[in-house]
């Protein structure tokens, strides 16, 4: 339902407040990429009855409740197969995916990838704390080899996912890193991402303030460099992004990965959404086409 | 007692076994005449063995009967496992040249083809199954030209030589057949009537097409991909999304979110499938997103028998998703129910905002019958209950998207619509849709939410007619099922009735809710009861005990994988009634 917006009309960041504060921990990461995304929404000046905002479950994902626009909090691991279908039935709207990465890489692992490979048309921000919160502190799969935690407190001996990598190779075809600590950097790719006609990832390190004291703030800070101050670096090129992608140490890249704009998103390469969104279309079919399927059958 | 005729084909997946059986659907459908056709298969695509059933009369035929009038082996295999069900007046078709067919009963005619000289075999692999098509027509008293009509339509993309070829090899078995086989007694009828021959899965899915389903998905999983195959190959001319996903979990959850945009959406699969649904089907509850699921059980438990038919998944569905929420579960009766059925449950599911599932079997999503295109009616009633899709005139900023009601119903805004922001929640949540499961948990508001929704459930036995029995008023024995049983349980009735035991039925279409004071009022007066059902435990007794405390006299039940034929039904109905058993489980003769 694309409703006209009257000229005076202006999305604001008041607007864009949830009915509630964020039960965060002080601190939190996340904090930052709420602000971000809301910077986001008033740059580019889109109706928050337009935009649908849908979650796992995990401290991350009790974002949608955070903020004022449509808003989904499903079952952990489910978010992108709820929001492929909200997508599909309405493609008028800007669909937000946002979690963890328990949520995300790892019960959710299975339509990660096959919602890259679809192409559908939505960003999907993963705040990326490498452990799992809500469930105080246990490994995530992004949790380094050797971190200790209460379900492995001899260490980590399994190798985490690389989101990154995972994402290239899966065929999205958008892919960036931010920091929610550095927010005009975040803001500018959430505005990205957003604008992309295709599945856009956006993996965020978010640092836990309480139960990862290893990939903390201090530890990202000297870190992140950006792949935007290196002029020679080229995100259609996508053997140089699975290079970057595996860079992580003392230096590790933040910013837009990859990009490819060639491909048609899901909605766009279904003849069957030309006339427009499914919701906005007739209930009914034509009695001609219902004859046809009878007389098949005779 | 009715006249029927009932040809069975056996042979090995690959064989062509399907061909010959699609030939005669056509043809007596478009004769005026009734049928219902079985196929008991196995999960294999070369080899195995697999035997089909049609029967065919001009009244309504809804099972696979008791008696197999024309038997059509394609190997040696076929013949041994069948010939010996074969009773007077029946006839056995076969290949003289690869069939040893052993010694039937006095009474049925061996009819040997010599392929070899009827039909040229080095250049046509199934000449025997054609050949054999043709000397079956002409047994049964069908004219040629309803052959050639068929074989021209199936052959014509080939081409000419083709079609000649075809029809040439039909009229050697016909001919052949009606100089040297005798006919059967009585042939054939024609009636004004024509059918559509259809499966129980393609009902379903034009019921949903013509419900307004405009989003479908799935996850391949016998015996439910029927629904798939006929949406996906119907999508684009009925203006339907139609997605394969990658599992059940992701099925659910895509279909969730695309009801939740507003689309009426319904997914399908079988018991393993709904497995991983059943999360999702509690976020459907809890959301208050309506969504249609249909499960087309076969035998479990695990993979079970991929192939074969039961009644055994009630409890997973009356169990599905963990805590309290309320639910609509149908099963339909017979192939046509299964099209009506749908639109049925999307209203309901679309009023009440909450899942509504189909819960379908083998026996009905692949067995195929005749309907009346009458009884498809694709304009049903749609309604889709207190929708939002526009902004209100009179909008005063204060929509609740879970507001307390007498109902339990509250109005459902879909995204899009300016000024109804809010967040649909899995965790439970206030009338706002703020979380009150986090921060600030609120026994008061929790137990006020918890009510708001379970109140929805007097407002669906409301909506939904208690069942009737079916048959004479005054009988000695009262058969109850559920379901995909109704035809066979009708015909036990009747044969019952004929042989002096006046037999009537109570078949339920409406599994939740139950009404089971209407169950209670109809049992007390009954004389006997016995309850049928494909299953091993009694999985509809026991619910209609913990319902209703009724406990009744007997119980048939059966779980070898094949449906019920109606002497299985009549010889334990007697068995009971002689005060022999209780609990009667029948041998399926037919070795599938």
């Amino acid at each position: 339902m694309a409703t006209a917006l009257s000229p005076q009309w202006q999305v604001t960041m008041a607007d864009l407040k949830g009915k509630v504060e964020p039960d965060w921990c002080p601190g939190c990461g996340d904090f930052g990429v709420l602000a971000a995304v809301e910077k986001a929404l008033v740059e580019l000046q889109i109706p928050n009855h337009n935009v649908v905002t849908i979650s796992g479950i995990g401290c991350s994902s009790n974002f949608p409740g955070f903020i004022n626009t449509y808003g989904m909090h499903t079952l952990h691991g489910r978010a992108l197969a709820v929001a492929t279908g909200v997508k599909l039935a309405n493609h008028d709207l800007t669909v937000l995916v946002t979690g963890g990465d328990g949520d995300g890489f790892g019960i959710g692992g299975n339509h990660f990838m096959h919602t890259m490979r679809r192409n559908v048309d939505l960003l999907y921000i993963v705040m990326d704390n490498q452990i799992y919160g809500l469930t105080t502190g246990q490994t995530s799969p992004t949790s380094r080899v050797g971190m200790k935690t209460k379900s492995m407190p001899f260490g980590n001996i399994e190798a985490p996912v690389n989101p990154i990598s995972m994402a290239l190779a899966a065929g999205a075809t958008f892919i960036a890193r931010g920091f929610s600590a550095e927010q005009k950097h975040l803001t500018e790719l959430i505005k990205q991402g957003i604008q992309h006609k295709g599945f856009s990832f956006l993996d965020v390190f978010s640092p836990c303030v309480t139960y990862n004291h290893d990939n903390t703030y201090q530890w990202f800070r000297p870190r992140v460099k950006k792949l935007e101050d290196d002029a020679a670096y080229d995100p259609r090129d996508w053997v140089a992004a699975m290079e970057k992608s595996l860079l992580w140490g003392d230096e590790i890249p933040i910013g837009k990965f990859f990009e490819r704009t060639d491909l048609p998103a899901l909605h766009a390469a279904e003849p069957v959404l030309e006339s427009g969104p499914l919701v906005h279309g007739e209930c009914r079919i034509a009695p001609d086409v219902t004859r046809s399927f009878v007389q098949e059958l005779m | 007692m009715k006249q029927t005729f009932a040809i069975a084909i056996g042979g090995a997946a690959g064989q062509g076994v399907a061909t010959p059986g699609d030939i005669f659907a056509k043809i007596f459908s478009r004769r005026g005449l009734h049928l219902n056709a079985y196929n008991a298969y196995q999960s294999i695509i070369r080899g195995g063995h697999t035997f089909l059933t049609i029967r065919t009369g001009p009244e309504k035929v809804t099972n696979m009967g008791d008696r197999i009038d024309l038997l059509i082996p394609l190997n040696q295999d076929s013949v041994d496992r069948h010939l010996g069900l074969l009773t007077e007046g029946a006839a056995c078709v076969y290949n003289a040249e690869t069939i040893k067919p052993g010694a039937a009963v006095d009474g049925v005619q061996l009819c040997p083809l010599p392929v070899s000289k009827l039909a040229d075999i080095t250049r046509n692999k199934v000449a025997q199954n054609t050949l054999a098509v043709g000397a079956a027509l002409s047994m049964a008293g069908v004219g040629f030209k309803a052959l050639e009509e068929v074989l021209t339509e199936q052959f014509k993309k080939k081409g000419d030589a083709v079609v000649a070829e075809n029809v040439g090899i039909a009229r050697a078995g016909y001919e052949y057949a009606s100089a040297n086989f005798k006919p059967f007694p009585r042939p054939l009828p024609m009636t004004e009537n024509r059918y559509a021959v259809m499966s129980g899965n393609i009902a379903m899915a034009m019921g949903g097409a013509a419900a307004g389903v405009k989003f479908y998905c799935a996850y391949p999983m016998s015996p439910s991909t029927g629904v798939l195959h006929w949406m996906a190959a119907h999508a684009r001319k009925a203006g339907i999304m139609v997605r394969q996903v990658e599992d059940e979990i992701g099925v659910v959850n895509m279909a969730i979110g695309a009801a939740h945009a507003g689309a009426r959406s319904m997914c399908a699969t079988s018991g393993g499938g709904f497995a991983l649904m059943s999360e999702g089907l509690g976020l459907s509850a809890m959301m208050e997103t309506p969504v249609v699921v249909i499960d087309c059980q076969r035998a479990g438990p695990s993979t079970g028998v991929p192939t074969k038919t039961e009644q055994g998944d009630l409890w997973q569905m009356l169990g599905a998703a963990f805590g309290d929420y309320p639910r609509v579960i149908a099963c339909p009766l017979d192939i046509a129910d299964s099209f009506k059925i749908i639109a049925e449950i999307f209203n309901i599911a679309d009023r009440f905002q909450c899942p509504g599932i189909v819960l379908s079997d083998l026996l009905l999503s692949e067995g195929r019958l005749s309907v009346d295109p009458k009884d498809l009616d694709f304009a049903p009633v749609i309604d889709r209950g207190e929708l939002i899709t526009a902004p209100e005139a009179n909008g005063n900023g204060g929509y609740k998207r879970y507001k307390i009601t007498m109902s339990g119903v509250s109005p459902r805004a879909i995204p899009g619509v300016a000024g109804h922001t809010h967040t649909a929640a899995s965790d439970e949540h206030d009338e706002d849709g703020v979380l009150i499961s986090d921060e600030f948990t609120n026994p008061t508001k929790r137990r006020a939410m918890m009510e708001k929704r379970m109140r929805k459930v007097a407002g669906i036995a409301a909506a939904v007619p208690p069942p009737e029995l079916g048959g004479p008023a005054d009988a000695d024995v009262t058969l109850i099922g559920w379901g995909s049983t109704k035809g066979v349980i009708e015909e036990a009735c009747e044969i019952l009735t004929e042989q002096g035991i006046p037999a009537n039925q109570l078949q339920i279409r409406w599994l939740v809710p139950l009404h089971g004071d209407a169950i209670v009022n109809i049992l007390k007066n009954a004389r006997h009861t016995i309850i049928v059902e494909n299953n091993y435990s009694g999985q509809f007794a026991r619910y209609l005990r913990s319902e209703t405390s009724f406990v009744p006299d007997g119980h048939i039940r059966k779980y070898d994988g094949e449906p019920f034929m109606p002497h299985h039904i009549v010889n334990a109905v007697k068995e009971q009634l002689a005060g022999k058993s209780k609990l009667s489980v029948p041998e399926h003769e037919v070795l599938v």
